[in-house]
């Protein structure tokens, strides 16, 4: 899974379930049925769950360019800068 | 948000913290119902009252009780426990309470009732305080809901008066 497809996991995740639970309270309350809101809250996790945990390709829809081997050889690499001046810390 | 295991935690810690806030919901929202319940209770016969060997007053009554709680129960009521408490005073304590009947009402539907009933349970004083005594048989109620706040109140019904002489 890709950076972009773990932000959209994680907000499909959170606003379906938000949205399922007000929808699973309003049904419960007006139908007078307790059991209900349990059930339709359920069975909204189960399909959240379906829907967000899977690695799905369309989480993989921006996958990272990075540079191949043979064309970063060509280029300088990135300093350490302190690396070396670093001391160790004092143990005693 | 990177591994499968991790989504599946985010999941379930989001859809249960969900779950507890709509229970507490559910529970809040009871106070908007107002009920009126209403009872009627009658002594119809006392049965026998006597003064057992120790020295206590005991009281046997035949009760026809009737009453319509039906306003109680909301979407999130489990059950209502009822019980009849006959409430009088003595020169030593200023309220005695004896349980004297029971019930469990385990739906709206059985929540109209009447009963014709002896006291379920002992009506028996500590000491020899009964006989001409006034006393006021008590509704109390405890609505049991399925999450959140227990609900307790009472009707109080007066104007029941004892035998003055053992029979």
């Amino acid at each position: 899974m890709d950076w972009q497809g773990q932000k959209l996991a994680e907000q499909l995740l959170q606003i379906m379930l938000v949205a399922i639970a007000v929808v699973a309270f309003a049904t419960g309350y007006f139908l007078g049925s307790f059991q209900m809101m349990l059930l339709i809250y359920a069975g909204g996790v189960v399909l959240t769950t379906f829907i967000t945990v899977p690695n799905w390709p369309f989480f993989n829809r921006h996958p990272l360019n990075w540079l191949d081997p043979s064309e970063a050889d060509g280029h300088p690499k990135p300093q350490l800068s302190n690396s070396s001046k670093k001391k160790p810390t004092k143990q005693k | 948000m990177h591994s499968f295991g991790y989504r599946a935690n985010a999941l379930i810690t989001f859809a249960v913290t969900i779950l507890a806030l709509m229970c507490a919901i559910a529970s809040l929202s009871d106070n908007l119902n107002s009920p009126s319940p209403s009872s009627q209770v009658q002594v119809l016969n006392i049965n026998w009252f006597q003064k057992q060997p120790n020295g206590n007053d005991e009281v046997s009554m035949t009760l026809n009780i009737s009453a319509d709680l039906q306003s109680m129960f909301t979407w999130n009521t489990k059950q209502v426990f009822v019980f009849i408490a006959a409430e009088y005073e003595t020169p030593k304590n200023a309220l005695n309470q004896v349980s004297l009947w029971d019930g469990i009402i385990p739906s709206k539907e059985h929540a109209k009732f009447w009963i014709h009933t002896t006291n379920k349970y002992r009506f028996t004083d500590q000491g020899s305080n009964l006989r001409g005594k006034e006393f006021n048989l008590t509704l109390h109620w405890h609505v049991m809901p399925k999450t959140g706040k227990m609900f307790a109140d009472k009707i109080v019904m007066s104007g029941f008066r004892l035998p003055d002489e053992y029979r």
